[in-house]
């Protein structure tokens, strides 16, 4: 079903980027703990990180089929 | 007569009407009430009879003068006859029948004396005056031959008869006349005898008893012979009268016996009369003698009376006179007899000299009677001569008859014999013809025949082979219409199994419910393509269907459609994705733009697609006008029309949308073909 495909990419997606959000929140929450005295630049630059993942992620599943695969084209 | 008692019987019913007017009140009411009308009626009435009376009273008195008239009426009123009948009593005969019967019956009479009179044998010829048919010339014959015969055997009967009855009468008569010749005879010579002999008175006496004796004899023979003579006579004049009966019917056969019996007639006669003759001169001899012995008896007589007259007391007889005379007497008688002497003497002398006249007168006499005798003798003589001369004539003639006859006989049987030679002859010859002919003609008609027969046999020969051909080739056709018809059967039977098996696959096109493909329809198609070997175009179609329904199965068109409805928002979404743009702003944008965008949930599509139909959300509207119109050919095409991410979206869609529309295709098209195929098959009524 190919009508699926966007809807497993977008769950893939929000999957990903709720995981990669949550790990860069983690991360940064946990290295803001940890190494960054609570400063919560490294939970955003950590949510960010991980929503930038997150969404380049997202961008890169949703237009996977566009790329032109080396193997492919070969 | 009719009408007096019509008028009459009318004026007694008016009378009678008027009659009883006063007297029967209750009837009076009916006539005082209805008498006006009744009269009336009753005058219409009376008229018309009157009238009907008139006419047949007129018809009948017509009829009476009119025979004609009668008929007529007869003829064509029924029961007329019966009337007419009663009232003038049957018709008259004036018709034309009756007087041909009379005539018929004159006739009759006629024929009838004429029959009666005309019974010669000759004249029976039946064309005079019966109107009956003739009578074949055989049967006339027939007839003439049985009548001569019957009158040669009557002629001869009689001729028979008559001849011996008259030969039994002439020796009879013969016989008679010689017993009267020699009682004639006798008693001339007694007479003589008693007149010259000496003898002695007893036996004179006796003599002279003899002598009558003699007499008696004679005159009884004599008449004997008379009669024997008469009834002889008769009986020659019966023959004779038989024989002219006989000679009169011209009959040949009789002639002989009629010869015969002429000459038997004639000898009879002939005998009779030397008979007769002979019986003349005895009795004319016996005349002279009783002359004689009277002239003595006489003188005796006389010399008696003289002697009685001399002596009287002698009561002399001649006997007596010869034994008891006395001397006197004798002496008497003596003188007596001398003067009786003497006056003899002068008597004689007398006599002597008379004598030539006496002689001449006697002779004269006898001449007469010679002559008359000779005259007699001499007719009988040339009676017999005659007749003996007719009869040799006729003897003669029946002799030279037979030996012309018999020479006829034999110039015929020569002229028979040569004739049957010349007819064997002519027969030999036309014998020859004829069977030369009939040989020609046989060969011909066997020939004829043959060549029929060879023609008959060949003709049946040919339509025998004709009927064997035709049956032969009616079996064939019979076997080919069979084979045929067993081969459209089988062609039928398949075609009938393609069918079912289409319509078998067909159904399984149905049996897709919501979201459920159909079952694969590998074993349909299997079916299909065992239903169908010889064809190749099924076989080609079977195996055209592509190989997800045949393990898969399709999607039904329902399904199509609802999914269609969930992938349309889809596709609206992501509408503005493709290869280009398709960063997450561009989902962003897209899904914007799809929030944002409002279009007709159905559009009917154009005929022809511009450049601006090709815009997703149109596209999608058509697609689902299209759905919901049932084409799906026409929507797979429309949203084939999408491009990028939305086109991604619904390939799948797409391509089942593919499958089930290429399975339909064959499904319809091996439908198609098994429907047409069964029409083929299908035989026309």
């Amino acid at each position: 079903m190919s009508e699926k495909e966007l809807g497993k990419k977008w769950d893939r997606c929000l999957a990903d980027s709720a995981i990669k959000l949550g790990t860069g929140l983690g991360l940064g929450i946990v290295f803001s703990v940890l190494f960054f005295k609570r400063h919560t630049w490294p939970i955003s630059f950590g949510s960010g990180v991980g929503l930038g993942m997150a969404y380049a992620n997202c961008q890169n599943d949703l237009r996977s089929h566009y790329l032109q695969k080396i193997a492919a084209s070969e | 007569m009719l009408r007096a008692c019509l008028r009459g019987a009318n004026a007694t019913a008016r009378n009678n009407f008027g009659k009883t007017r006063l007297t029967n009140l209750q009837h009076c009411r009916h006539y005082t009430a209805g008498e006006t009308s009744g009269g009336g009626a009753a005058k219409v009435v009376a008229a018309g009879l009157v009238t009907v009376g008139g006419g047949i009273g007129g018809t009948i008195l017509y009829a009476k003068w009119d025979n004609k008239f009668r008929a007529a009426v007869e003829n064509n009123v029924p029961y007329s006859d019966w009337l007419l009948g009663l009232a003038l009593g049957p018709p008259s005969p004036k018709s034309g029948l009756p007087i041909k019967k009379q005539e018929y019956k004159d006739c009759h009479e006629h024929q009838d004396t004429s029959v009666t009179a005309a019974v010669h044998p000759d004249t029976e010829s039946p064309t005079a005056t019966e109107p009956l048919k003739e009578r074949p010339v055989e049967e006339v014959a027939a007839i003439l031959a049985q009548q001569d015969q019957e009158e040669q055997d009557i002629a001869t009967c009689s001729l028979e008869e008559s001849l011996t009855s008259s030969a039994k009468a002439t020796l009879q008569a013969i016989g008679a006349q010689e017993a009267a010749l020699q009682a004639i005879t006798r008693h001339t010579l007694k007479l003589k005898e008693a007149m010259e002999a000496e003898v002695p008175p007893q036996e004179k006496s006796a003599q002279w008893k003899d002598l009558e004796a003699a007499l008696a004899d004679r005159t009884g023979a004599v008449n004997d012979a008379e009669t024997a003579l008469s009834k002889a006579n008769e009986a020659l004049d019966s023959l004779k009268s038989v024989i002219d009966k006989s000679k009169g019917l011209k009959v040949s056969a009789v002639r002989p016996l009629v010869l015969a019996a002429e000459e038997n007639l004639h000898n009879m006669v002939v005998d009779l009369d030397k008979v007769v003759t002979k019986v003349h001169s005895a009795e004319s001899e016996a005349k002279i003698v009783s002359q004689y012995s009277e002239l003595v008896n006489e003188a005796k007589q006389q010399f008696q009376r003289e002697v009685s007259s001399l002596t009287p007391e002698i009561q002399a007889n001649w006997k007596g006179l010869t034994g008891k005379l006395s001397s006197d007497d004798l002496n008497a008688l003596i003188a007596h007899a001398h003067r009786r002497i003497d006056q003899l003497n002068r008597e004689l002398a007398e006599q002597r000299v008379r004598e030539q006249i006496h002689i001449d007168a006697a002779l004269e006499q006898q001449k007469l009677e010679d002559q008359k005798a000779l005259e007699k003798a001499v007719s009988t003589a040339l009676q017999h001569i005659k007749e003996e001369a007719r009869l040799e004539q006729e003897r003669k003639l029946s002799e030279l008859r037979e030996v012309m006859e018999a020479e006829m006989r034999t110039q015929l049987r020569r002229q028979a014999a040569a004739h049957t030679d010349h007819v064997r002859d002519v027969l030999k010859v036309q014998e020859q013809e004829l069977r030369v002919d009939a040989e020609q003609v046989l060969s011909s008609k066997m020939l004829e025949q043959e060549t029929r027969y060879r023609q008959l046999s060949q003709e049946q020969l040919d339509n025998f082979t004709l009927d064997m051909n035709t049956a032969y080739a009616r079996l064939k056709g019979m076997e080919e219409a069979i084979d045929s018809h067993v081969v459209a059967e089988e062609e039928a039977r398949k075609a009938h199994q393609l069918w079912l098996s289409v319509e078998a696959l067909n159904y399984t096109l149905k049996t897709a419910n919501a979201d459920i493909p159909t079952v694969p329809l590998e074993g349909a198609a299997q079916a299909v393509r065992d239903s169908c070997h010889d064809s190749d175009f099924a076989l080609a179609l079977s195996s055209a269907l592509p190989e997800e329904s045949l393990h898969r199965g399709v999607y039904s068109e329902a399904s199509l459609r609802a999914r269609f409805n969930s992938l349309r928002s889809l596709a609206r979404r992501v509408a503005l994705i493709d290869e280009s743009h398709n960063s997450l702003y561009q989902y962003f944008l897209s899904y914007l733009q799809a929030a944002l965008l409002f279009e007709e949930k159905q559009e009917a599509p154009p005929a022809q697609l511009c450049s601006e139909d090709l815009d997703p959300f149109k596209l999608l509207s058509y697609a689902s006008y299209c759905l919901e119109h049932g084409d799906l050919e026409l929507a797979a095409k429309l949203v084939n029309q999408l491009r990028g991410e939305a086109r991604r979206v619904v390939e799948d869609w797409l391509t089942e949308a593919r499958l089930t529309l290429e399975t339909r295709q064959v499904v319809s098209l091996l439908s198609a073909y098994a429907n047409a195929v069964g029409l083929g098959t299908t035989q026309a009524p």
